[in-house]
């Protein structure tokens, strides 16, 4: 399978000025909005580490919680489905809709059932998936993934939405006014909703304790989707359970917050069982998640609640786009994530960060992100899947840092100019600094010249 | 007090008036400061890229350099951290353990254990931008984080408030990271010259004629970003303003 190549795919996004200086200033804006609200709350860093631990417990626990919540939600009325991966939750979904003669699906947003890219299984298969969250819409019309895990078209301005919505949804292509555009979406989408056979939704939080799916929404098309055909489905990654019921409020008080910088989500919709003479499924899926559980240096990424605060903060992120990662996570969660599904595609991801540690800090569960950024780099470098060039400078500079003398040979080039240094100085790619950078003037003399002529008693 | 200067790889090479002013800084500090003659880098480079194998035998020179030290001094937050945090190619002996944990940022150094608050000899009479590294910022924990819930401090600007006729203004994105990265730099090249290029330009809007820093990689991208762009912004490293530079 082919690299992703980060870096090019990001100097195609910064070409675009309009939609780059857009990108970044929007998700800023969601930075600060999340900043100023976390300031409201003093006891913020304390349900962080709340928050962390409560989900540290559950996962290294989790076994037990997910029978738990098995327990309940089928004593509830839900029926409970393991799915192991991908293709047999995408199997699972196809099934129960076809048990059911449902040929149409309303869904809500869910990144899993794009991990598990479900919608291009079921639709090769006759079934009509309709996504209904105005974002996930705008990109399912447009035939591209999200970019960005709770805003998905981020990376569009409204004229975008436009000509997407004229070619699509047949909306006058010189409107691009917000209200016009949503609404217009909005009234497409209502009529399916009363006509779809089923509906679909993700999980922000499963409770063990309850057997209860907990949905956080701003639009209200989860609560249509789930309420109104006969058969809900649910698909869960096992790593969304929490214990108690209790233990939701604290990631209630956080997930928006840092998500969106609001208190909270318009709706936050508790699906316990089926209605009267209508069925609700629930799809556990794994999909790797126990695989990485047991990964000492990177089980952490799984106390994730997918707010985006990491996205949201990333310097890199803003100026590349979701779409640059070629993946279905991107951003610093991505970097961490993406690895595990396959560590040769994604292997470029690891390095499209500075390891600033912004994402770390703005995470409402205190995942040490850019810590296990640091340590994919070591295992992509262990498993030969560096670029040759960048494995070749890492070898030089290895033996030359190693040996003073070498070490000066390379840097007492005196008045020479930095073109007559060696190349690790400059990390073997001395065109890629100069491109848009001057380089450094190289001084008379070094630091330790300096010394031996001013200061050594020798 | 036994301190040894550890002057980085890219200071020794390009600025070393970064390290002279350190030196000098320390000295007029009451400090007696030795400078080991075989130190070449910490190994960030290798690290960084995840190329543990190629960075132990640098690792290695690096604490043989500085054992025996209580205290091993250097004008770069990045490296500080990445001998305290990810020293790690080389074998953990007691003595590369005690070398890591003596090993402090130079603004540390004065704030935390000189514990100085006074520069009678500095005075800078200038408009200035702080730029806090990110492994100073967020490793070595010198300021307040604009992401994390806790009152104001800044052991930098507890420093340079005391240089006479200095001014601080502060861009609107004080310590998003200006897109050095180390091999970021080259290997993302586009993303972290636009980094840079909206950082120098964040800190001309706020009026700065400086730009002042604890780590000069930083600083190194972001003149160079500065240089192309034809801006008449000027940076310094945070030693030679406390050591009585006047421009």
């Amino acid at each position: 399978m082919k690299r992703i190549d980060h870096a090019e795919a990001s100097s195609k996004f910064i070409k675009a000025k309009d939609h780059l200086d857009f990108h970044d200033q929007r998700l800023w804006d969601l930075r600060q909005k999340r900043d100023r609200e976390s300031e409201h709350i003093p006891e913020w860093e304390e349900l962080r580490a709340l928050a962390s631990a409560i989900k540290e417990h559950t996962l290294t626990h989790l076994a037990d919680y997910l029978e738990e919540f098995e327990r309940k939600a089928t004593a509830n009325g839900a029926h409970v489905h393991w799915a192991k991966d991908a293709a047999e939750h995408n199997q699972f979904v196809f099934d129960i809709m076809c048990a059911h003669g449902a040929k149409t699906l309303v869904k809500a947003k869910s990144m899993l059932t794009d991990e598990c890219e479900m919608r291009p299984f079921l639709e090769n298969r006759g079934i009509d998936v309709m996504e209904t969250d105005l974002g996930e819409r705008i990109q399912q019309l447009d035939n591209e993934p999200p970019s960005h895990i709770v805003v998905p078209a981020v990376h569009k301005l409204r004229t975008d939405v436009a000509r997407v919505f004229a070619q699509t949804i047949g909306t006058d292509p010189k409107n691009s006014d917000v209200h016009y555009l949503a609404e217009s979406q909005r009234q497409h989408t209502r009529p399916y909703f009363l006509k779809a056979d089923a509906g679909m939704t993700g999980a922000n939080f499963a409770v063990a304790e309850t057997g209860t799916v907990v949905v956080c929404t701003n639009e209200g098309n989860a609560d249509l989707s789930v309420n109104l055909p006969s058969l809900y489905i649910a698909s869960i990654g096992v790593e969304k359970i929490i214990p108690k019921i209790e233990h939701l409020g604290v990631f209630v008080r956080m997930l928006s917050r840092s998500a969106l910088g609001s208190p909270i989500t318009q709706l936050t919709s508790h699906f316990r069982a089926p209605r009267d003479g209508t069925e609700m499924h629930i799809i556990l899926v794994d999909n790797g998640r126990s695989e990485r559980l047991g990964m000492p240096d990177f089980w952490y990424s799984l106390k994730c609640i997918r707010c985006g605060a990491c996205m949201n903060t990333c310097p890199v992120y803003r100026r590349s786009g979701g779409l640059s990662y070629g993946a279905t996570y991107s951003g610093p969660i991505g970097v961490i994530i993406d690895p595990t599904f396959n560590l040769r595609k994604y292997s470029s991801l690891p390095f499209a960060s500075t390891l600033n540690g912004s994402c770390t800090s703005v995470c409402p569960v205190k995942i040490n992100i850019h810590e296990q950024i640091y340590k994919w780099r070591q295992v992509i470098a262990e498993r030969a899947q560096l670029p040759f060039v960048k494995q070749e400078a890492m070898q030089v500079a290895g033996k030359v840092l190693a040996n003073p003398k070498l070490y000066r040979a390379a840097v007492e080039t005196a008045g020479a100019g930095i073109e007559h240094l060696p190349r690790f100085m400059m990390y073997n790619r001395l065109n890629a600094w100069g491109r848009q950078r001057e380089v450094p003037a190289a001084p008379a003399l070094t630091f330790r010249q300096w010394y031996l002529k001013n200061r050594s008693k020798q | 007090m036994k301190v040894a200067l550890f002057v980085p790889c890219y200071v020794d090479a390009f600025f070393p008036e970064v390290g002279i002013a350190t030196l000098e800084l320390l000295e007029r500090l009451g400090v007696e400061v030795a400078y080991p003659l075989e130190q070449t880098c910490c190994g960030q480079p290798m690290g960084n890229s995840g190329c543990e194998k190629e960075a132990a035998a640098t690792e290695a020179l690096f604490v043989k350099n500085f054992a025996g030290f209580e205290y091993v001094v250097t004008p770069s937050g990045s490296c500080t951290h990445h001998v305290r945090e990810n020293l790690t190619a080389v074998r953990q002996t007691k003595q590369t353990k005690e070398v890591r944990k003596a090993t402090y940022e130079l603004v540390e150094f004065v704030h935390d254990v000189l514990k100085v608050r006074e520069f009678p000899w500095a005075e800078f009479p200038h408009t200035v931008g702080l730029h806090n590294g990110c492994a100073s910022l967020r490793a070595l924990h010198t300021a307040k984080m604009s992401e994390i819930n806790e009152p104001f401090f800044s052991k930098p600007i507890d420093l340079l408030s005391k240089v006479k006729g200095i001014r601080f203004v502060t861009p609107r994105r004080p310590d998003e990271c200006c897109g050095f990265g180390g091999t970021f730099s080259v290997f993302e090249e586009p993303v972290s010259a636009k980094m840079g290029y909206d950082k120098v330009m964040d800190h001309q809007k706020a009026g700065a004629e400086y730009i002042v820093s604890a780590d000069m990689s930083c600083l190194m991208h972001q003149r160079g970003c500065a240089e192309r762009m034809g801006l008449p912004i000027k940076f310094i490293h945070i030693a030679q303003i406390l050591n009585g530079a006047r421009a």
